[in-house]
């Protein structure tokens, strides 16, 4: 085979970037007024403000961007910038529905939380130049990962909210610490793993196929088993476990190439499943309710399921139109249940439309750890996108009945501070990969590398600027 | 509001939602970036057909070929470029094409910002070679301002061959002088 390899200088796309937000935004206020016309008949009142404060606030970060990342990802502004407008405008509609107009409304601080969500995503893209700088704090993101991950179990501040342990409140705040324990354990994952995976996969004997690991180097496998089994039995809480031991054994996969991790990895789980099946009645309860919802039993328990499910049928191919259904007979239709409520409104055509955005936006994230240099940008950024496609896989999984439902925010859209925050401040991480990762190499002057012997190291941080 | 607006929203609404995933994969399609790689026959077939389209138009300047490397905003002057040529020496080289190891038949132009090799993914020519070091050496055009190129080890551990000898300095390269590092043999072509 006979190829040519030509380096090619990227653009940085800011300009298309400015196009699809024109795009993004004009879909969420047609999305807005859309509702408003089908609940009142009226245009909103307040549609300048918001409609304005939205687009100042994405202008905003794309500005930011020109100045601070230009070469980062065109697309990931534009599909989160649609993804939370969508989110907001289902907040919004349930408001309606319900009667809390104003202040009052959950719409009113979801706001908010988006507007300090973009501010802290702004921060990450100001404060942090490399992300090679967050390897120095391998080790520190560990501990506040887990103290974050266990926090909500010290008594005083923990807080049992729908069943499961896993949001504490400080003052009038309640808090889901572990929205942020992931982005925290996914930069210690990285930090540790492009230390360490030439020991975990190399060593090892192959039996059937598989080139199993040492039984001294099963050791960091069996630490995150543990901690996830901690969080299913003290908090209750599958998707959580499931979201970090998979996201471990996913990160171990990536940075090893072995199969054989991830079936270590099923067994295990497989293995704290059973434990759990039968060791506590609140999983049997959910498993018997994925498995039948529509027994006369289990919806005298929890019609939630079922709700949803119908929503969602009675939506069609193209919806009831926003504002036009019933979502808010669902409970929990804001936050867990946002997805079944915009399937119901805006049908399998726009629910699909939200999968496809979820997936091109996954996509940007593992194409960025394709591109980008060095090992830890690689394996943090497949971390970090891992993260939200497993989530999206676990609560929309749940919602449509392929597996047990468990309680995860849906990132961008679900009603919550931290979960806004945490996923705002994961697109800025991928940005700034992603910039690192499209922006041209450094020329190096001639005649430089004469006199110093060159670094072998394989990373090692080049200031660009 | 009448059912005939709302209905014309609803779907106005789908078809928007559409439209944009379709102008973001838009996006995606023409921001493929990274090195470009291509077949060797491809080009082939390429500069035919450019050959071709200049015999039927004589007049006609650039050819479709030259635009198409331009939209692709290949920063790189391609080797066949008749401007580099003319403005060097006959017997500098314009392409590093690898003759033996795994890598045998890539080539690439040489910049004149210098191309590293070695086996960290920085490097312009990644080698998959377990001799090699992570940055192995560099050939740039000579520092002393003479026309031409050399090429200077870096420091690495099991060394960069010129036939028989190991490199220690800088040493001009010309036409047809072939490198060794671990197994791979690099040649310089005009």
């Amino acid at each position: 085979m006979t190829t040519t390899v030509e380096p090619l200088t990227p653009r940085t796309r800011r300009g298309a970037e400015l196009m699809l937000l024109i795009l993004a935004i004009g879909i969420v206020l047609l999305a807005w007024v859309t509702t408003d016309l089908n609940r009142n008949g009226t245009v909103p009142a307040n549609i300048i403000p918001i409609a304005g404060g939205f687009t100042a606030l994405v202008l905003a970060v794309h500005l930011v961007l020109r100045w601070k990342a230009a070469y980062a990802d065109p697309v990931l502004l534009p599909i989160t910038t649609v993804l939370n407008g969508l989110g907001l405008v289902m907040i919004h509609r349930l408001d309606l529905a319900r009667g809390k107009l104003g202040t009052d409304g959950d719409a009113y601080r979801q706001i908010i939380w988006t507007t300090l969500a973009v501010a802290l995503a702004v921060a990450v893209l100001f404060v942090l130049r490399d992300h090679r700088l967050l390897r120095r704090y391998t080790y520190v993101t560990m501990a506040v990962g887990f103290v974050l991950l266990l926090l909500p179990l010290v008594p005083g501040i923990g807080r049992t909210i729908n069943g499961s342990q896993i949001w504490i409140s400080i003052g009038p705040l309640n808090f889901q610490p572990g929205e942020f324990a992931k982005i925290a354990l996914a930069i210690f994952f990285a930090g540790y793993l492009v230390q360490t995976r030439d020991v975990l996969s190399l060593a090892g004997k192959k039996v059937l196929g598989f080139t199993f690991p040492r039984g001294r180097d099963l050791g960091p496998i069996l630490v995150a088993w543990v901690l996830a089994l901690l969080v299913l039995v003290f908090q209750k809480d599958l998707g959580s476990a499931l979201l970090f031991f998979g996201l471990f054994v996913a990160m171990l996969y990536v940075a090893t190439e072995r199969v054989s991790w991830i079936a270590i990895g099923l067994l295990l789980f497989a293995a704290a499943v059973a434990f759990a099946l039968s060791a506590f009645t609140h999983f049997q309860k959910r498993v018997d309710l994925w498995l039948d919802p529509f027994s006369p039993d289990n919806l005298e328990r929890s019609n939630q399921l079922a709700n949803g499910l119908w929503g969602m049928a009675s939506g069609g191919l193209t919806g009831t139109g926003l504002g036009a259904g019933r979502p808010y007979l669902t409970s929990f239709a804001e936050s867990d249940f946002i997805f079944p409520s915009l399937g119901e409104e805006l049908g399998l055509f726009g629910s699909v439309a939200i999968i496809v955005l979820y997936l091109i936006f996954c996509e940007r994230g593992i194409r960025t750890a394709l591109g980008v240099r060095d090992g830890f940008g690689k394996l943090l950024a497949i971390g970090l996108s891992f993260s939200v496609a497993f989530q999206l896989f676990i609560v929309i999984g749940g919602v449509t009945r392929v597996i047990p439902l468990t309680g995860l925010t849906t990132p961008f859209m679900s009603l919550g501070g931290s979960s806004l925050l945490a996923n705002w401040v994961i697109m800025a991480l991928l940005l700034r990969i992603s910039d690192q990762a499209r922006r041209p190499m450094p020329e190096i002057p001639v005649g430089v590398a004469a006199d110093e012997p060159a670094p072998a190291e394989v990373t090692q941080v080049v200031r660009l600027t | 509001m009448s059912e005939l607006t709302l209905t014309l929203l609803r779907l106005g609404l789908l078809a928007l939602l559409w439209i944009f995933i379709f102008s973001v994969v838009g996006v995606l399609r023409t921001d493929i970036y990274g090195t470009a790689v291509s077949r060797r026959g491809q080009r082939k077939a390429l500069k035919q057909a450019a050959k071709q389209d200049r015999k039927a138009a004589p007049r006609r300047t650039p050819s479709p070929a030259a635009v198409g490397a331009g939209a692709a905003g290949a920063a790189a002057v391609t080797p066949e470029a008749p401007a580099r040529k003319g403005r060097r020496g006959k017997g500098n080289p314009t392409t590093l094409v690898v003759t033996e190891g795994p890598l045998t038949g890539t080539s690439l132009p040489l910049r004149s910002g210098g191309i590293l090799i070695g086996r960290n993914p920085e490097c312009a020519l990644v080698l998959d070679d377990d001799y090699a070091s992570g940055r192995h050496c560099r050939i740039h055009p000579d520092p002393s301002g003479r026309d031409g190129w050399v090429v200077e080890d870096l420091g690495s551990t099991n060394g960069t061959f010129i036939g028989r000898d190991r490199l220690t300095g800088a040493r001009p390269v010309e036409i047809g002088t072939t490198l060794r590092i671990g197994k791979t043999v690099l040649e310089l072509r005009g």
